[in-house]
Formats: C-alpha cells, sequence, structure tokens
C-alpha cells in the first residue's frame, strides 16, 4: 500500500507539499500540519477486532483520486479521534485506544463503492445511549468532502454493549400472551382518510375495524392534535370503539393512540392519558428522535404499555443505496431503544422493499442471533442475547388477495396491517376486517397442515370465498392490485441458482 | 354472538379431522398439547381450567383426540381449547391455541359505562353466562 496517499488529490498534494509528500526523510508522527489518516493508525489491515469492538461496515465512494484505504482511516479517524490535522494533545491519552480502526476495505465488483470495514473499542460509547453511539458514529463523516458518498450498511453491536439498553418494552412472546393472541399475524389498518375525521367519526372507523375481525387500528403518523381532531377527543372517542368492539368479540382489541407531539412534557401528558382510559398500546413517530424514544420505551415497561413506531422520516436516508443509513441499522437501533412494534416493510405493497432486504430487516427484530447473509444484506453476525424481539409491522398498500405471499415472505411474528384493504371494502369497514382476519386464519390452516399454500394461495383464499363473501368482494375487487417497481436499495449479492 | 378468541375462530368450526391437523402440526414441532376448557370466556380470563397436565409425553394425535373426546363430553356445554407450547429458549410460550368446542347459545358480554369526570367513561366487560355460579351456566 502507498502510504504516502491522503485523502486529497494526488496531485494537489504533490503541487502543495501537503501531508505525505514524497520528500524523502519520513515525517514524524507528530509533526504538526496535515498527516494521512493512515499514518495516523486509521487503518490497519493486521487489526483482529475484539469480541467487544462495535463493527461497521460503510459502503463509500471516494472521490476522483482519493485512494479508498484513505478514505476508509478518514472515516474511522473522524468518526472516532481524528480531526484534519495533527494535534499534540492526543499524546495525553491512550490514543491507540481510542482510535478505530479501519480493518478491511473491499471493492464492489463493477462500481466505484468500496466496502469498509471499522471497530469501535466500546469505551468510546456512553452505555444506554443511541444518541452518543449515532454522534459518533454518524456525527459527521458523512459530509466529508473527500467522498462523493457513503452509507452505513451495516453494525454489529457485541452483547456487552446491547446489555446496557433495556431494550422492547415488552417484547413479541409478552405482547402476544397479554393481548392473548397466538399463532398467526397480528392484523391492524391505519385509519382513513388520515387527516380531516372528526374524533367521533374518526372513532367509528375503529370500532368497525376492531369489530370485524382486526387486532388493532392504528392513527396515522401525521394524527397528532390538529384543529379538525385534538388528541384528547381522538383518545376518548377511540376507546369507546376499542372496548365496545372486545364486548361484540370477546377479544382484547387495541386501538395506537399517537402520542407524538411537540416536546416531552406533551408526550407525557398524553401517555399518562392513553393509560389512564386503559389503552394497551400508544404509538411514536420516528421524528421524535433516538432519546425521545428511549424515554418512551422507559415509560412503556413502567406503565405496561405497549409501544408502536412508525417509521416517519425514514426514507430520506435508508432508501439511496450509496448514502444514507440501511434500514438495517436504524433496525438494531430500534431494538435497543426499546419499541415493541415497528415498521419494515412489506415486499409486495405499495412503499420500497427489496424481499431479500427487507427478510434481513425481519431477522434482525426478532431473532436472537442473526448469521452473517450477504444476500440479505447481513455483514455481521449480531448476537441479541435475551432481548426481546420487536414486531415488525407490514404496512402500506397490502390486501388479503397477497396474504400467501406475505405469509411466505414475512411469516407470522408479524403485525399486518391492511388500511385501504380494510377501509375501502365495497360492503363496509367491518366486512374489510373480516375478509382480511378469514384470509390469514385460512391460510395458516393451510399451511398448518402442510400444503404448498404459496403456491396454492389463490386457491385457498378461493375455497374459503365461497362460504365468506367478505373475502369474495376483497379478493373480486382488488385482485389484479400490485405494486412492481424496481427496488433502489438491494443488496450486492445475488442468489444465482445452482 | 361468537367470541373470536383463538387463531381459526373466523372459520368455520373444524371436524375432528382438521383438529388432528393441527395438533399434528405442533408435534411435528415438538409443542406438547394442552386441552383446557372454561365457563368464563371473558377477554382477560387467561387461566382456563387445565383437563390435566399439558401432553408432554404423548406423540400420538389419535390419543390427544381421545382424552379431547372425553374432555367434550365432560363438559358438553363449556368452552374448549387446545395449545401447543413451545419450550424453546426465548420463547417459553404458547405457540397455536384455538376453540375446538364451544356452547351452542353464546350470550356475549355486557360492556358497562361507568361515567366518571372530564368525559372519561370507565369501561368493564361482564360476561351474560357468568351471572350465574359457575357450572351452572349455559346449560
Amino acid at each position: 500500500m502507498d502510504k504516502s496517499i491522503s485523502v486529497f488529490p494526488r496531485e494537489l498534494k504533490e503541487n502543495t507539499g501537503m501531508a505525505g509528500s514524497n520528500d524523502g526523510a519520513p515525517k514524524s508522527r507528530w509533526a504538526s500540519g496535515v498527516a494521512p489518516y493512515v499514518e495516523m493508525g486509521y487503518y490497519d489491515a493486521d487489526y483482529q477486532p475484539k469480541d467487544t469492538d462495535i463493527l461497521c461496515a460503510f459502503r463509500l465512494v471516494p472521490q476522483e483520486g482519493v485512494d479508498p484505504i484513505e478514505a476508509a482511516a478518514a472515516v474511522a479517524g473522524e468518526s472516532s479521534t481524528a480531526t484534519w490535522t495533527v494535534v499534540w494533545t492526543d499524546r495525553l491519552t491512550a490514543h491507540e485506544h481510542f482510535q478505530a480502526k479501519a480493518y478491511r476495505v473491499d471493492r464492489v465488483p463493477g462500481t466505484d463503492q468500496y466496502i469498509a470495514y471499522i471497530a469501535y473499542d466500546i469505551d468510546l460509547f456512553e452505555e444506554g445511549s443511541i444518541a452518543n453511539l449515532t454522534s459518533s458514529i454518524i456525527g459527521n463523516v458523512f459530509g466529508f468532502k473527500a467522498l462523493k458518498s457513503l452509507r452505513l450498511e451495516d453494525m454489529r453491536i457485541p452483547p456487552i454493549y446491547t446489555k446496557t439498553f433495556q431494550g422492547p418494552a415488552h417484547g413479541i412472546v409478552m405482547e402476544r400472551e397479554y393481548l392473548n393472541k397466538f399463532g398467526r399475524p397480528l392484523l391492524g389498518a391505519t385509519t382513513k382518510p388520515k387527516l380531516g375525521l372528526s374524533a367521533r367519526n374518526y372513532g367509528r372507523v375503529v370500532y368497525e375495524a376492531l369489530r370485524g375481525g382486526l387486532d388493532f387500528v392504528k392513527d396515522d403518523e401525521n394524527i397528532n392534535s390538529q384543529p379538525f381532531m385534538r388528541w384528547r377527543d381522538r383518545f376518548l372517542f377511540c376507546m369507546e370503539a376499542v372496548n365496545k368492539a372486545s364486548a361484540v368479540t370477546g377479544e382484547v382489541k387495541g386501538h395506537y393512540l399517537n402520542i407524538t407531539a411537540g416536546t416531552m412534557e406533551q408526550m407525557y401528558e398524553r401517555a399518562e392519558f392513553a393509560k389512564e382510559l386503559g389503552s394497551v398500546i400508544v404509538m411514536l413517530d420516528l421524528t421524535i428522535g433516538y432519546t425521545a424514544i428511549q424515554s418512551m420505551a422507559n415509560w412503556c415497561r413502567k406503565n405496561s404499555v405497549i409501544l408502536h413506531l412508525h417509521r416517519a422520516g425514514h426514507s430520506t436516508y435508508t432508501r439511496q443505496k450509496t448514502h444514507g443509513i440501511s434500514f438495517r441499522v436504524i433496525s438494531k437501533w430500534m431494538r435497543l431503544s426499546g419499541v415493541d412494534h415497528i415498521h419494515a416493510g412489506t415486499v409486495v405493497g405499495k412503499l420500497e422493499g427489496d424481499p431479500n432486504s427487507v427478510q434481513g430487516f425481519y431477522s434482525t427484530l426478532r431473532d436472537s442471533k442473526v448469521a452473517i447473509n450477504p444476500v440479505q444484506g447481513l455483514y455481521f453476525e449480531q448476537d441479541w442475547g435475551s432481548m426481546p424481539a420487536v414486531f415488525p409491522v407490514a404496512s402500506g398498500g397490502i390486501h388479503a388477495g397477497q396474504i400467501h405471499q406475505l405469509l411466505h415472505l414475512l411469516g407470522e411474528d408479524v403485525v399486518m396491517q391492511f388500511g385501504g384493504g380494510t377501509i375501502g371494502h365495497p360492503d363496509g369497514i367491518a366486512e374489510g376486517a373480516a375478509a382480511n382476519r378469514v384470509a390469514i386464519e385460512a391460510m395458516i390452516q393451510a399451511r398448518n397442515e402442510g400444503r404448498d399454500y404459496l403456491n396454492e394461495g389463490p386457491e385457498i383464499l378461493e375455497r374459503a370465498a365461497k362460504w365468506s363473501p367478505s373475502l369474495a368482494k376483497a379478493l373480486e375487487i382488488w385482485k389484479d392490485i400490485t405494486f412492481e417497481y424496481a427496488s433502489t436499495d438491494t443488496p450486492d449479492a445475488v442468489v444465482t441458482p445452482s | 354472538m361468537r367470541i373470536t378468541q383463538g387463531t381459526f375462530s373466523y372459520l368455520p368450526d373444524f371436524d375432528d379431522e382438521q383438529i388432528q391437523a393441527q395438533i399434528q402440526y405442533c408435534l411435528n414441532n415438538d409443542w406438547p398439547i394442552a386441552i383446557e376448557y372454561t365457563d368464563d370466556p371473558h377477554p382477560r380470563n387467561v387461566y382456563w381450567d387445565m383437563y390435566g397436565l399439558p401432553m408432554f409425553d404423548i406423540k400420538d394425535p389419535v390419543a390427544i383426540m381421545q382424552t379431547l373426546a372425553e374432555c367434550k363430553a365432560t363438559f358438553p356445554n363449556g368452552y374448549i381449547r387446545v395449545s401447543g407450547y413451545d419450550r424453546s429458549l426465548g420463547r417459553a410460550t404458547t405457540a397455536l391455541q384455538f376453540i375446538v368446542h364451544r356452547p351452542t347459545d353464546e350470550p356475549g358480554f355486557h360492556l358497562e359505562r361507568q361515567e366518571t369526570n372530564d368525559r372519561q367513561v370507565r369501561y368493564t366487560i361482564r360476561s351474560y353466562a357468568a351471572d350465574k355460579p359457575s357450572g351452572r351456566r349455559y346449560e
């Protein structure tokens, strides 16, 4: 490796005599001025990551003429101890310990992209703080001029660090036991239209969907407390709907009351009121920030209220393959933060979601141990120890006619949410809900009986539709609806048929 | 009304062959079967009475169906449910649970509303059948 290369283009460096110029005598590590990050120790091909290190995989595209190894070292440097120039005050510290180390840089074949692996010592991070973890790792490197783009693809978070977080307030097992619902995906819907309904009419939608067969109804992300419907009114009408639906079905029902607000004080006030009314669940938007989410997750565990998270805003930074943060990383942060539910993609619905990537997100949220899986975009093993699992939520443009595909792709520990696919039913909301419930129960029955339900899915649904007019209508109206567009965010590795 | 607890309440009631197929699925997964019954189907009644212990060692679905038949004969007017239990690390919970028998007439629940201050209502769900003492409901 050419040790003289800095993050500055070669020509510039040679012309200006900047860092690392080949003027004969090797410069001291501590000479004032600018030194390549590699020379400052932020790249070490021989470094053996420790079991306690936090590991990151970054996808980086260096500017023309910038050496990828120096670029990786620069990312390691700027996301740990370094600044742009040598500082003598480093010598007051055990700097070798605190320096992050890029230890491997792989070119992505056929592209100008590289995957850089960087190890961070556990001592760089405050216990139990997503804010601190992220301020370090994504703090300022994403704006680095020497890089065209940068994406945090994955992280390996060691148990020594995961144990410093509360984790999901309840987790999948506790939630199922609390709701008394086993053996099938949970079903939900988002109230539509999402804006403009009065609280009383809004509650009507909630009641109809729950009595028809859904387990949950949900506020949308932008339902907070607007002039057309203030939060307290919504909570009161929704809880009438939830309790009435519970009485007519004999089942536990819930509505995700969105407590997102402008300040923590307002969120606590709304959460307390939801609890006082007996709501089993409340909801937050990702836009409130990591610290606010952690605070509310602690509140939820303390108060026995399930916590649903809507990933509002995530596509601004998760969707593009070469810049931003992969949603698998957000999934990890949110599992640590302590949410019980998180929207994680549907594959077949209206929103972005490559099948393999989405399955990777689901494993990350649900499994205790996640293996390396390049096809699913999983760069590292992840050991969650005994941290509870998060319910992934599949929502956005899905309907009863896709149940066999959804069950096959997403499994049974998932909340499937059919908003339009419930409320848009021609015979009414309750019939739309019943259609979805019949469809999922019929598919679970067939799966358990050993049927090839993925291929026989349409036939299984048609048979159920013979005795369920609700399902028959749903299948008829949405039979041709698919959303087939190429995904933007796909893993590099693909399965080749053998 | 029809109480819709359990995995398959929106489907027509299962016949014996269909019940046995689900039991077989549980056994294939190493989930022992338990049979429980109740005459109090309140959604928050967690602990239905156990019809014997969970059948940890019985791998023959026919034997389980026989036990189920006995349970049905003993409680012809009760609710009976079958569960498969997953003891694996990280789960240790019910994996599948479905109602296999129910009273012919299900009177349902009364929703009691206690109006309190600030427009708040305290809700209580009460089973009509549970007004009678246990054992004399659903007669």
